[in-house]
């Protein structure tokens, strides 16, 4: 066991059960994976992506490469979590990955030996012969072996919440300089919101043996918290990620609710995606420490210097018995201390310097270690973890030291991610050896470790001083406050970079599995701007982003291209800082809550008669209702369209669009919206449309109605209603303000049926209140008027048809939408009234050859639907000039026609192509295409509407259907596009 | 994004519907086609500020007239459109 026999943050008291790979373990709250498994001497911990090489712990935090584990199973298994990131809890259960058949005996292990195959960017080269092999051999076998875990298969769930959240200063990072920015402002009564990715506040705090005021820091820590807690409008979020930052001050955070659980508490999200918008911003988002390329650099018991700290002061645990430390800078030496502290065998320290200082040669004196300056390390040994380290003196001479831990210590790189997402690349600071922020969004600073300042004297003075700032900035105003007392002794940032001499492979991006010989080739390839070099390597594209190799990969290709680290730059930093879970970004739309449902007021009757449903955008609209002993939707549709032509039925039709125009000029703008005129339109008379868009296609039809001198209502299609209503607001507003008109949607205010049949009026006549005259004489085709029904509620009725059987629209404020439909029903008793749906609405549209939402697909103009004489000569209108384009006015053009199969029991179906018979299937050769269907049992077979090439000059003609989807080819006769009744006599009774 | 509008202060983006180009002027019905088709579908593509025509869709419904650097995103202005145009 190598858990230390006292200190740490852990609670010793409890034990937690656990298992990984299925062997059972145990730890402690305040434990994650990492720790307590390294506590139980386990350093293997996964294979690498390409290599299959063996895998243990580098760090003790989000920037890990390597322990990447599966957690927990069936449908809430989630692959690809760092170790070091999970919380340990009782009954956790983890698997490693990227194995077969177990972690110490991988068969894929192979792939390292054939390495010399596999160097960056091989496919881009290999697997391109025979041709043949790609997709039934090639892809497969890559697929299988590419990629690290398995996901679940399932379906998440969990739920997850998103919330906003508004603050006056946005603290990232409670580490010591946010928690003394986040005081700073709290105390002048400003909102502050401190977001912290760690469960506990601290940050290096938590680890390094520092002081404040004189005392271990543990106890400004305390006195901290309790302060926030005290201010007025702070908020903490602990486990709480901030992932990205967006323009005008908005950042995304991720809250881990429940993930250090088993699961969720009833009701409980699994995690909150916080979308926070903040006044000011103060990033204090710390380092992360760089890892050094050497050869072997990769094997398990290598160690980030900083998480060799971590381990030993916040888990309480020992990472190895015998430590090396290789460092570029005095920040090594601190872990040789702390290594000697807790009584851990230092058997040597390489530090790249050639100047030791008196203090660390009496340090090393103190902890029995070998000091080799000028020094590197070239190599390491050790089946599966390591044994030896291999050293190269400052003369050249190579000693082997055994060790079972070597501790790196190769600089810190600032965090300054969301300094750079929206689009600002940092820039390299020679002095500090790091990128450090460029030009910051507005409203952020930078301060601590973040802005490339290390001291903790630093980080509480910056912290207080941006604090106070960002506060004032908002309005906050108050004195300013004392700084604690803190280490001020700036050290300067170690840089390690590549040691050369390696004979074995040495890693630049870990999860990737990318040499330093990777960036070689890609140099040599020609791929040396960062940004191709990282595409072509793969290098920072895994999912720590290249958080601990990326600056490396960047001094590497410097080194290469002669170029200085300040002219090769970084890439380009995106969001998210670290994965995001997609269920996040859903929140709680998804399955029936992807977005609202609409319900049209007929919904409930419906629902009790069994109807079928359909999703026209949000709505729900009825399909068809099935009556008992129906066992086929055409059985049910057809006796519904026979039902409406022999007698009668009623349709909802709430859910066309409606909006009503008052105004002196609501003439003038309807005549500007439509093809036509309707300026002219009497009052209680309806007219049917056609919209144009500005570049002369149809944009949309419907009719429109004038109850009154300055009062119109206007229907659109379903679809298209909310369109048509922000295209009447664009004319309005901004081409015709001098219109003295308003409109607004009323298609929710007004539920809708359609009575349709040749019995229509007498069932409208039981439904209207006594004393109404809808006498063809006084309310003929194409009329519209106000009456009153259900005793004396204002209904609206117009006789309008999209049957081609008399019918009547009558409509009534919603509310009564469902008494009037249940009025109607009863008063249809007596003629059999049936319910019909969106399908016979369709198939008698098509019966009639009304253009509907196959032929209005926004590629037609009103010339191809043959309404070329709706088309005024008289006036202007939207898209009158570019209509009469000479290519839209072509009679090559796909224009309607309709379709009659020879074969009078074959199917059409809509989207098959149309060619002359005896012509190849190319593409040459197509003539247009079919665009709705329908079975008509008036006709008792299959009928098309298509747009043919020059189609109202082809009636007679006989034409090639042609549907190799759907293996359908067949002949069909080409006709008008009106199967019944086109002198329209039955509309007008 | 945030937008000022005008009517109903500051607001997210997904309240708003982008159109493009502020200040075209719509061409009288017997203007050549040249002048049809510019309006219709040539548009300048500026590195900079950029006067554009978004609409309050989930708010206030009214058109607004953004000036907005595509570069950046910053705003700088924010009017009614009716009365605000070029």
């Amino acid at each position: 066991m190598s858990r230390l026999p006292s200190g740490g943050l852990i609670d010793r008291a409890t034990r937690l059960a656990f298992s990984f790979d299925g062997k059972p373990f145990s730890g402690h709250p305040g434990d994650t994976l990492a720790s307590a498994l390294l506590a139980h001497d386990e350093k293997l911990f996964g294979r690498s992506f390409k290599y299959h090489r063996p895998r243990g712990v580098l760090s003790a935090g989000p920037e890990e490469p390597n322990a990447l584990v599966a957690l927990r199973s069936g449908a809430r298994r989630e692959p690809n979590i760092a170790a070091t990131t999970i919380e340990l809890f009782d009954g956790l259960e983890a698997t490693s990955q990227n194995r077969y058949p177990s972690l110490r005996f991988d068969l894929l292990a192979v792939n390292s030996l054939l390495s010399p195959l596999f160097p960056a960017g091989f496919y881009y080269k290999t697997f391109m012969w025979p041709a043949s092999f790609w997709e039934k051999v090639y892809e497969p076998i890559i697929r299988r072996a590419a990629g690290m875990g398995r996901a679940s298969g399932e379906a998440d769930p969990d739920a997850y919440a998103r919330e906003n959240l508004f603050c006056d200063v946005l603290v990232i990072g409670a580490g010591p300089a946010g928690l003394a920015a986040a005081l700073a402002a709290g105390r002048r009564g400003a909102r502050v919101v401190l977001c912290e990715s760690d469960p506990l506040p601290g940050g290096r705090l938590l680890a390094d043996p520092v002081e404040i005021e004189g005392q271990p820091a543990a106890y400004w820590l305390e006195s901290v918290k309790t302060a926030l807690h005290d201010c007025a409008d702070v908020k903490l979020l602990t486990r709480t990620t901030v992932f990205g930052s967006y323009d005008h001050g908005t950042y995304a955070a991720l809250e881990r609710v429940a993930d250090h659980k088993r699961q969720p508490s009833p009701h409980e999200p699994r995690q909150r995606y916080w979308r926070i918008v903040a006044k000011r911003a103060i990033l204090a988002a710390g380092a992360i420490e760089r890892l050094a390329v050497f050869g072997g650099n990769d094997r398990p018991g290598v160690m980030l210097s900083g998480a060799v700290r971590t381990y030993l002061n916040r888990f309480a645990v020992a990472p190895g018995q015998s430590a090396i430390v290789l460092t570029g800078g005095d920040d090594g030496w601190l872990t040789v201390a702390e290594l000697r502290r807790h009584h851990i065998g230092v058997a040597a320290i390489i530090d790249r310097r050639s100047e030791i200082s008196d203090a660390h040669t009496q340090l090393a004196a103190r902890a029995g270690a070998r000091v080799f300056a000028g020094a590197g390390v070239v190599g390491t040994q050790g089946a599966p973890v390591l044994s030896s380290v291999d050293v190269v003196d400052s003369a050249g001479e190579r000693w082997r030291m055994p060790a079972d831990l070597l501790a790196v210590s190769g600089g810190w790189t600032p965090s300054v991610h969301l300094a750079s997402h929206l689009g600002a690349k940092p820039v390299w600071d020679e002095s500090r050896a790091a990128f450090l922020a460029g030009k910051l969004p507005p409203g952020m600073v930078v301060v601590g470790a973040a802005a490339g300042n290390f001291a903790t004297a630093s980080c509480l003075a910056e912290g207080t001083r941006a604090g106070e700032a960002a506060a004032e900035d908002t309005g906050f105003s108050g004195p300013a406050a004392a700084v604690p007392v803190s280490d001020d002794a700036t050290a300067e940032n170690a840089k390690i970079w590549i040691i050369p001499g390696a004979r074995q492979k040495a890693f630049v991006d870990l999860q990737h599995d990318v040499t330093d010989k990777d960036i070689a080739l890609a140099h040599r390839e020609g791929f040396v701007s960062v940004e191709h070099l990282k595409r072509y390597t793969t290098h920072g594209m895994a999912t720590d982003q290249g958080k601990t190799g990326g600056v490396a990969g960047m001094a590497a290709m410097a080194a290469l291209t002669g170029k200085s680290m300040a002219a090769t730059g970084t890439t380009m930093f995106r969001p998210p800082f670290t994965p995001v879970a997609i269920g996040a970004f859903a929140g709680h739309h998804r399955g029936r809550d992807f977005r609202p449902y609409r319900l049209t007021p007929g919904h409930r009757w419906a629902q009790e008669q069994g109807a079928v449903w359909i999703e026209t955008g949000p709505w729900l609209r009825a399909q068809w209702f099935p009556q008992a002993g129906e066992t086929d939707w055409l059985q049910s549709v057809s006796r519904e369209v026979v039902a409406v032509r022999s007698g009668v039925g009623v349709c909802d039709v709430s859910t066309l669009g409606k909006i009503e125009i008052v105004g002196p000029d609501a003439g003038a703008l309807l005549d500007l919206l439509y093809t036509s005129t309707f300026s002219t339109l009497p009052v209680g008379r309806t007219r049917y449309g056609v919209m144009l868009r500005e570049d002369g296609f149809v944009f949309d039809d419907g009719t429109t109605a004038r109850l009154a001198p300055d009062r119109w209502v206007m229907t659109t299609t379903t679809a298209n209603a909310p369109r048509v209503l922000q295209h009447m607001e664009f004319v309005h507003q901004v081409l015709r303000p001098d219109f003295h008109v308003a409109f607004v949607s009323v298609t929710d205010r007004w539920a809708q049926f359609a009575i349709a049949g040749p019995q229509s009026r007498e069932v409208l006549a039981e439904v209207l209140d006594p004393g109404a005259d809808i006498s063809d004489r006084a309310f003929s085709f194409m009329a519209c008027g106000t009456f009153d029904a259900l005793g004396g509620v204002g209904a609206r009725l117009f006789r309008i048809s999209f049957s081609g059987e008399r019918a009547y629209e009558i409509g009534v404020p919603a509310a009564h939408g469902d008494a009037l439909l249940r009025r109607i029903m009863a008063a249809g008793t007596a003629q059999n009234i049936v319910p019909y749906g969106l399908e016979a609405l369709g198939v008698m549209r098509i019966e009639k050859g009304h253009p509907a939402g196959g032929e209005l697909n926004g590629q037609t103009t009103a010339r191809d639907l043959g309404m070329a004489k709706l088309l005024s000569s008289k006036k202007d209108f939207v898209g009158r000039a570019l209509a009469q384009r000479p290519a839209l006015l072509d009679p090559q053009r796909p224009t309607l026609v309709g379709l009659r199969p020879l074969d009078r029991s074959a199917r059409l179906r809509a989207g098959a192509h149309l060619l002359p018979p005896g012509a190849a299937a190319r593409i040459e050769n197509d003539e247009g295409f079919v665009s709705s269907v329908a079975f008509s049992p008036s006709l008792g077979h299959w009928i098309g509407l298509a747009l043919l090439a020059n189609g109202p000059a082809r009636h007679g003609e006989q034409i090639r259907v042609y549907d190799p989807v759907r293996n359908s080819d067949l002949l069909a006769e080409v006709v008008a596009p009106c199967f019944i009744d086109p002198d329209g006599a039955r509309l007008r009774g | 994004m945030r937008i000022v509008c005008p009517h109903c202060g500051e607001r997210g983006n997904e309240e708003f519907f982008y159109l493009g180009a502020a200040d075209l002027q719509r061409p009288a019905a017997e203007a050549p086609t040249e002048a049809w088709h510019d309006y219709v579908y040539q548009r300048d593509n500026p590195a900079g500020p950029h006067r554009e025509l978004w609409q309050h869709w989930q708010g206030c419904r009214r058109w607004l007239v953004v000036t907005r650097d595509t570069r950046t995103h910053a705003i700088y202005a924010v009017a009614d459109a009716a009365g605000a145009r070029a």
